[in-house]
């Protein structure tokens, strides 16, 4: 339908004022403080797309809607917000499946939009129909098909409520198309009515009181931060709560930044990537206090050899998580800086735990992270190394999945939160550059770094459009291994070194193609150009593309095997 | 083990998909599911009857289904006073002079002849799902068509509710 002259004349305030459905999306997308869209048109969004056009609403046109999606997610873990999404239906739906899932798994809000075709087309298998509902429903917090205008305000309202309250999610509405059309008054509630939704965020007094007492009595305590302390904003709490009782900290992937990593007591990432600090100590540990981590088995390994010893407590903002996949003995309902807030409030430990961090310490000393350096060839830890110290570590890094993910997080230390963006939970490839993007715009004036694979980069690498349009600064650096190089030392350790499909014979000139895309490129392969290309790089104003070549055959280590415990790691010392 | 557990639900077009859609992609399984409107047409209620291995797995199932945000209420019934009822109804074969004999075998567990055709007749019952098996048992030998069941729907009893003071009945 197309917006008669009379009813655009008519003052915006009119409460009268019959809206079109998209109309009503994307006031109410303004009502929520939306900054920013990033999407992609199609046939059963094209109405929502007019709208955009017509009120000039900031939107990201991606090359891809899993570019789309990525940036919006990397967007959502910078601020905090929902990323919003706007696809169309059918394949511009299910190209967006993959980042929903990421969400998901990672507990990032976001707001996606699908179209849809018209209502009396759904269920005929009509041009460009997939049923979004059910493909999404096992992969979002909550999923909406839109079945009348009136109750698409409502809806958005929902969304975004249901987005960021409580553990924070992906949630979908899906938009028949003719819904789009159809007109009707705009109003935005205030009020929200979920009855069927009501996190709890503020832990119940007793279950905090146990904790500390057994802080008390603890002669090993360690505290677990996850990115349940990032997500509720409650580094300084845990910074606070950690000094004060002098508790060694373990990371998870996800939680890095939560804590600063150049801390003294910051024993380093746990689990199978982990420092050996940190899985020591969650080994040994009598006492150990989860904040906001799922125990995901990355971390944890076999679950019969997790902290033996332990009397464990959880305190995580959705009761699912608890005793899920390791029984808890004091179970904490909460938003960990509630949690954070109340336990500051009671007393600290009375045992001496001296010897304890001194112990931590010294295997923090004795057993670093290390690699063999090498007179010319780059070692990709080298290479994370030296960015960490020539930006130092005031940046924002990206990656995407695989062993230079690994090397991120080990060798370079987020020292502030919001400054780490990884795909933790699924896993995904592509996800780092893309994801780079929506965090360069979400912080204009940081430096974003996307340190991604040569097999992750080619995923999504068609967003480098995006740079080029906007000049985003991003820097992306690839880590050339010639390689899926993660899944080369599987096949190496675990599969009798046979590299099925795992060594790339050829690769595309990726300075050419950066060049396709007007962006400026730099390609080292030796140790000595190393610090002069990572300056040029970081000084360089707009977006620049660094290859670095680095040795093909470098392990990540160390390394808990499948299987073992967390005190049986590989790979802990040069050999 | 066995355990039964109730939900009441926004009573939306997808929403038992939610629900059997999480089951499966947790891997619980599914005895039976009834599903019927309450007093009040905007929720419905489910009763349903799951298979798990241990208590924990209950209490797992439980707070997942509470993540949903159309489920308002989960409670697990089982070990409470409750009322569980099953109907069922079995095709067996009877010819015209066994009909007497299965009338009155019917007779002892109030079970209903719906229809009689030629060769077959219809019974239907209700009681809990032991009763339900007895009878089908013992109509075995007539030889069974057809069975249908609607799997077990259940409500506590208005006496006192059971003393103990179950953990699992509500997690928020
Ligand atoms: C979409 C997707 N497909 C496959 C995988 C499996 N996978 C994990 S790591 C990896 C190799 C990644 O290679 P690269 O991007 O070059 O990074 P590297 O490990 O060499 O640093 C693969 C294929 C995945 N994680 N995601």
């Amino acid at each position: 339908m197309i917006h008669s002259k009379e009813t655009e004349k008519q003052p915006v305030n009119d409460k009268n004022r019959l809206c079109t459905g998209s109309e009503i999306l994307l006031k109410a997308l303004a009502s929520e403080g939306v900054e920013v869209i990033f999407g992609y048109p199609g046939g059963a969004i094209l109405p929502t797309y007019d709208e955009i056009y017509k009120l000039g609403m900031n939107h990201i046109l991606a090359r891809h809607e899993q570019g789309a999606i990525h940036a919006a997610e990397g967007y959502a873990r910078i601020t905090q917000k929902p990323g919003v999404c706007i696809v169309t239906s059918g394949p511009g739906a299910t190209n967006v499946v993959t980042g929903i899932a990421d969400a998901m798994m990672d507990s990032l809000p976001l707001v996606v939009i699908t179209g849809q075709v018209g209502t009396q087309l759904i269920g005929t298998d009509a041009f460009q129909e997939a049923d979004m509902l059910g493909i999404t429903m096992p992969i979002t917090k909550h999923n909406f098909q839109i079945r009348s205008v009136d109750e698409l305000a409502q809806t958005v309202k929902e969304a975004f409520h249901i987005a960021v309250t409580g553990r924070p999610g992906p949630v979908l509405i899906d938009l028949p198309k003719d819904i789009s059309q159809q007109v009707t008054t705009f109003r935005y509630e205030k009020k929200i009515h979920l009855p069927g939704y009501q996190p709890t965020t503020k832990p119940n007094k007793q279950q905090i009181r146990k904790v500390l007492e057994k802080l008390q009595t603890a002669k090993k305590p360690v505290l677990l931060a996850g990115a349940g302390v990032l997500h509720a904003q409650a580094s300084e709490e845990l910074i606070q709560f950690t000094e004060r009782n002098q508790l060694p900290l373990v990371n998870t992937l996800l939680g890095l930044g939560s804590y600063p990593g150049n801390n003294e007591l910051h024993l380093g990432m746990g689990g199978m990537h982990g420092t050996y600090a940190a899985n020591m100590a969650l080994h040994e540990t009598d006492f150990l206090i989860n904040i906001g981590s799922r125990f995901d088995d990355r971390l944890t390994g076999v679950l019969e050899h997790f902290a033996p010893y332990a009397t464990i407590a959880h305190i995580d903002i959705d009761p699912a998580e608890i005793g899920k996949n390791i029984y808890v003995d004091i179970p904490v309902v909460g938003d960990a800086k509630a949690a954070l807030t109340m336990l500051l409030q009671g007393k600290g430990p009375n045992a001496e735990h001296d010897d304890w961090r001194k112990q931590t310490q010294s295997w923090k000393r004795e057993y670093p992270l290390w690699f063999k350096r090498d007179k010319e060839v780059i070692k990709p830890q080298e290479l994370i190394q030296k960015l960490y110290e020539q930006t130092n570590g005031e940046a924002i890094v990206t990656t995407d999945v695989g062993q230079h993910q690994m090397w991120a997080a080990q060798f370079f230390a987020y020292n502030k939160p919001n400054r780490w963006v990884t795909s933790g939970g699924l896993g995904t490839m592509g996800f780092g550059f893309p994801a780079a993007i929506g965090a360069q715009i979400a912080e204009p004036e940081l430096p974003v770094l996307a340190i991604t694979g040569d097999a992750g980069f080619q995923m999504t690498l068609q967003e480098m459009s995006i740079l080029q349009e906007l000049q985003l600064p991003v820097k992306i650096i690839i880590v050339n291994n010639a390689s899926l190089g993660m899944v080369r030392q599987w096949q190496q350790l675990f599969h009798g070194e046979r590299y099925s499909h795992s060594l790339f014979p050829i690769q595309p000139d990726f300075s050419k193609l950066a060049d396709a895309y007007s962006i400026k490129a730099i390609k080292v392969e030796k140790l000595s150009e190393l610090d002069g290309a990572i300056e040029e790089t970081l000084s360089h104003a707009g977006p620049v593309l660094l290859e670095v070549c680095v040795a093909k055959e470098e392990n990540v280590y160390p390394m808990i095997c499948p299987g073992q415990g967390h005190h049986c790691m590989e790979g802990v010392k040069p050999s | 083990m066995k355990r039964t557990i109730t939900v009441l639900v926004h009573n939306r077009s997808g929403v038992l998909n939610r629900i059997t859609g999480l089951f499966s992609r947790r891997q619980y399984n599914i005895d039976s599911i009834t599903v019927g409107v309450t007093e009040n047409p905007s929720i419905s209620r489910m009763t349903f009857v799951v298979v798990v291995d241990s208590m924990e797995n209950v209490e797992q199932v439980i707070k997942q289904l509470h993540k949903q945000i159309d489920v308002l209420k989960i409670k697990d019934i089982t070990d409470e006073a409750t009322v569980a009822r099953e109907l069922v109804l079995v095709r067996i074969m009877a010819t015209s002079v066994q009909r007497g004999e299965i009338a009155s075998l019917a007779e002892t567990f109030r079970a209903q002849a719906i229809d009689i055709g030629k060769e077959s007749m219809t019974l239907q019952v209700t009681g809990n799902t032991e009763k339900v098996e007895a009878f089908i048992e013992l109509v075995k030998p007539y030889g069974i068509q057809e069975v249908a069941r609607t799997g077990v729907t259940a409500i506590n009893r208005s006496a006192k509710m059971s003393t103990d003071t179950s953990r699992l009945t509500l997690i928020n």
